[in-house]
């Protein structure tokens, strides 16, 4: 082709683009780092899955909100009884499920029982837990009662876990999902996207987009360049660190860093020597500068937490001070529990990013105060066998993303291998305490008792790092829940 | 010492011998002496270019990367020469056992040689630090293993040409048993083969540890080794590229500076191709 020729070519091409650019787009490729397992949000405890399909496809009785709070979805509204105990919900009408079937309260009833039942993969049962019984009263009205008031019920109806799905298609959703959403699955590339069409027949407002592709970038570097070639036009949620101030300086993307519920800990195995120390594990706590660890391995994003708890919530408390940096109390604390020369460990460190880089330099840190801890690369699946199934570990670092899981250092068989009666005991009553100042008193005591007895040592809390092209509107700036709600997203120009 | 002084003007072997030399003795100062410290990181001077106090630049802990390569070096070496020295020790003898004695055992153990040298030796190394757990030791038994072939193919071949040789015969008719004859007259005229061998195993042994290393197999950190330090230059490239660009050159450096040495080696040693110039 001669110079001529390819310039005009080029020009033809120009033209052509702008042309199209006159209309505001109405589909959008978003990047996601993992590939969910399957499509079905009530069988896994993969957040991938949510990240697909929540909001999006499914839909619950209630949902969590941009801001985390819990808003109204499929159940137009609620009454909750004197006593606590008893909810009714109204139903939208008119609802149809992606296949044509109506959506009524029999649905609800089989969601609801669905997970309670023996045979269920749901991942998170613990969410149905406090049901009772499900009535239906009619067709748009159904009464759930509680053993005991909770005052999570509706926060817990809210998850991806507990969507609403057809009887029809319950069994099939891993591949072909079947939701109430104002999308539907359009194809699934394995390995490579997934692709959601506009749901025609959707009940509520209708989403601006026709099209919305998630194509899977599991390499950070890869995620860089696809942004920059703009292959990709939106990044919820950014695995590269080291290259975000990068698109800060680059007018043509808005970078977005929003609060998430990802506590990262460095979790300690309570009950193996020297571990099962108090004294131990706060030396640990005051040998570790947060600040240094946010800065080498986030390049400084993310927040310091000096105890298990989101400091976005309302009833956050800092405790950082309480094991602020301090080296040489680290040391007198160490001596004090009979390791005056430290001692040797091990620090298991999952894939992520934060956890390798961040191993790193804990590791560098603790070996100031003589405790020597070799560094174990793990992948995910060794992880999950070695760490959290059988806690055949000393230290590890994760970060834990699920909202409201404050509960999880009162489990018994938890990797942890904390055992706290009185940390338990705050935990039941929490539960048993709706929203209010009384629970915040609880929260906060909670808090403070891990920020005292530290079984894990709290590091950060992880940032949602949401990058995406400048004339894109209506993505989550906060991640309170783990999903890519596309349905007030749209272009701008 | 026809020999000796047409090493002294073969270029390549020169250029070779000078660059091996240096990695040789910037890895043996690094046991006594570095820049800065490898262990103690300093995130405050994080990704900061070439200067004077820091010639390579830092990493994104802030760890001089002259430092780290300098350190590298010794997992590199150590791994290289390690595994060549497996795959010598086990194959050169192997080889020279089935030339020896030809026949069944000869076939047997080809054969064998041919099945372990089907598998690509990179993807096998993998596996089994896949299966036995990443770190130095699995790297050099992973490459040490694939040596073996190599060299117990080389020894075979040249030691089969040897046999056929008249003094060979002659020690033969004299009575001198098979291993007295390997030992005092095979091993000995192939000495020059191994060596040039042995140098292309040694570099390829530097590439098949950066390889490992760079996917995780290789050394674990804190402990620097060249193939990490790329791993982790990848995605910071844009913003910091002297964390990639110098423990390349390091790996490029070394390869090249072996691969030179050994050409010249056989150049000056192998005489058949010395008429084929």
């Amino acid at each position: 082709m001669n110079i001529w020729k390819s310039c005009l070519f080029g020009a033809a091409l120009a033209l052509l683009t702008s042309t199209a650019s006159f209309a505001a787009k109405t589909d959008l490729v978003l990047g996601i780092v993992l590939e969910p397992p399957h499509l079905d949000p009530t069988a896994g405890a993969a957040a991938a899955i949510d990240e697909i399909v929540y909001a999006n496809i499914f839909e619950g009785l209630t949902r969590i909100g941009p801001k985390g709070d819990v808003l109204p979805a499929l159940a137009e509204s609620w009454a909750q009884s004197e006593d606590g105990k008893t909810y009714t919900f109204k139903l939208h009408k008119d609802v149809k499920f992606q296949d044509g079937t109506a959506f009524d309260a029999e649905d609800v009833k089989f969601s609801l029982e669905r997970p309670r039942s023996d045979k269920s993969t749901n991942a998170q049962k613990g969410l149905f837990a406090a049901i009772d019984k499900v009535e239906i009263l009619d067709p748009l009205s159904v009464k759930v009662t509680l053993k005991q008031p909770n005052g999570d019920f509706l926060y817990n109806m809210a998850w991806g876990d507990a969507v609403i799905v057809a009887p029809e298609s319950a069994d099939t959703n891993k591949d072909k999902p079947v939701g109430t959403g104002p999308f539907k699955l359009d194809n699934w590339a394995k390995g490579s996207q997934i692709v959601i069409t506009k749901n025609p027949n959707y009940w509520g407002t209708p989403a601006t987009l026709e099209k919305a592709t998630f194509r899977i970038i599991p390499d950070p570097a890869a995620a860089t360049a696809a942004l920059l070639a703009g292959d990709v036009q939106a990044f919820p949620v950014f695995p590269s660190y080291e290259t975000i101030a990068q698109f800060q300086a680059d007018p043509r993307f808005k970078v977005v860093i929003g609060s998430t519920e990802g506590e990262t800990v460095m979790g300690l195995n309570n009950k193996k020597p020297p571990f099962d120390n108090p004294k131990v594990r706060q030396a640990i706590a005051h040998a570790i500068d947060r600040k240094t660890v946010i800065d080498g391995a986030m390049f400084g994003f993310g927040t310091p937490i000096g105890s298990f708890f989101p400091p976005h919530h309302a009833a956050y408390l800092d405790l950082t001070t309480q094991t602020a940096y301090d080296p040489e109390l680290a040391k007198k604390l160490l001596t004090e529990a009979g390791h005056p020369d430290g001692f040797k460990t091990t620090l298991k460190l999952p894939p992520p990013t934060y956890a390798r880089r961040g191993g790193e330099i804990i590791a560098a840190e603790l070996s100031e105060i003589g405790i020597e801890a070799e560094i174990i690369p793990v992948e995910w699946a060794q992880w999950l066998d070695q760490v959290f199934k059988n806690k055949d570990y000393d230290m590890t670092i994760v970060s834990h993303t699920e909202p409201n899981d404050l509960n999880i250092f009162s489990r018994d068989d938890y990797y942890f291998n904390y055992d706290s009666a009185p940390f338990k005991e705050l935990i039941k009553q929490i539960e048993a305490t709706s929203d209010g100042p009384k629970r915040t008193e609880l929260y906060q005591q909670a808090q403070k008792l891990l920020a005292t007895d530290e079984p894990a040592i709290f590091l950060f809390q992880l940032p949602k790092t949401g990058i995406w092209d400048s004339k894109i509107e209506g993505l989550w700036e906060n991640g309170p829940i783990q999903a890519n709600d596309l349905t007030a997203v749209k272009w701008t120009d | 010492m026809k020999r000796t002084s047409s090493l002294f003007t073969n270029r390549s072997f020169l250029i070779g011998a000078v660059i091996t030399l240096i990695v040789a003795l910037t890895a043996g100062l690094s046991f006594i002496w570095t820049p800065y410290s490898v262990s103690a990181l300093d995130i405050v001077a994080k990704l900061k270019p070439s200067s004077p106090a820091h010639w390579m630049g830092t990493d994104h802990f802030g760890r001089d990367i002259l430092s780290m390569i300098m350190v590298g070096s010794r997992a590199s070496i150590f791994v290289a020469l390690v595994s060549v020295a497996i795959g010598a020790g086990i194959g050169i003898p192997l080889g020279l056992w089935a030339a020896a004695r030809g026949g069944i055992v000869d076939e047997m153990l080809m054969r064998f040689n041919d099945l372990v040298f089907a598998f690509p030796a990179l993807l096998s190394a993998v596996m089994i630090t896949a299966i036995f757990g990443p770190g130095a030791i699995n790297a050099i038994i992973a490459i040490g293993i694939f040596n073996i072939p190599v060299f117990a193919r080389v020894a075979r071949g040249a030691a089969l040409s040897l046999w056929v040789r008249e003094f060979v015969l002659a020690a033969r008719a004299i009575g001198k048993s098979e291993g007295r004859i390997t030992l005092d007259h095979i091993l000995p005229n192939m000495a020059n083969i191994l060596i040039i061998q042995g140098t292309i195993q040694f570099s390829l042994g530097i590439l098949a540890e950066a390889g490992l290393s760079y996917v995780g197999l290789g050394a674990q950190p804190p402990t620097p080794s060249w193939g990490r330090m790329l791993f982790e230059a990848q995605t910071m490239i844009g913003l910091a590229p002297h964390m990639a660009l110098f423990p390349g050159l390091a790996i490029v450096a070394t390869v090249l500076g072996l691969n030179l040495l050994g050409d010249g080696l056989r150049d000056v040693l192998d005489p058949k191709l010395r008429h084929m110039r």
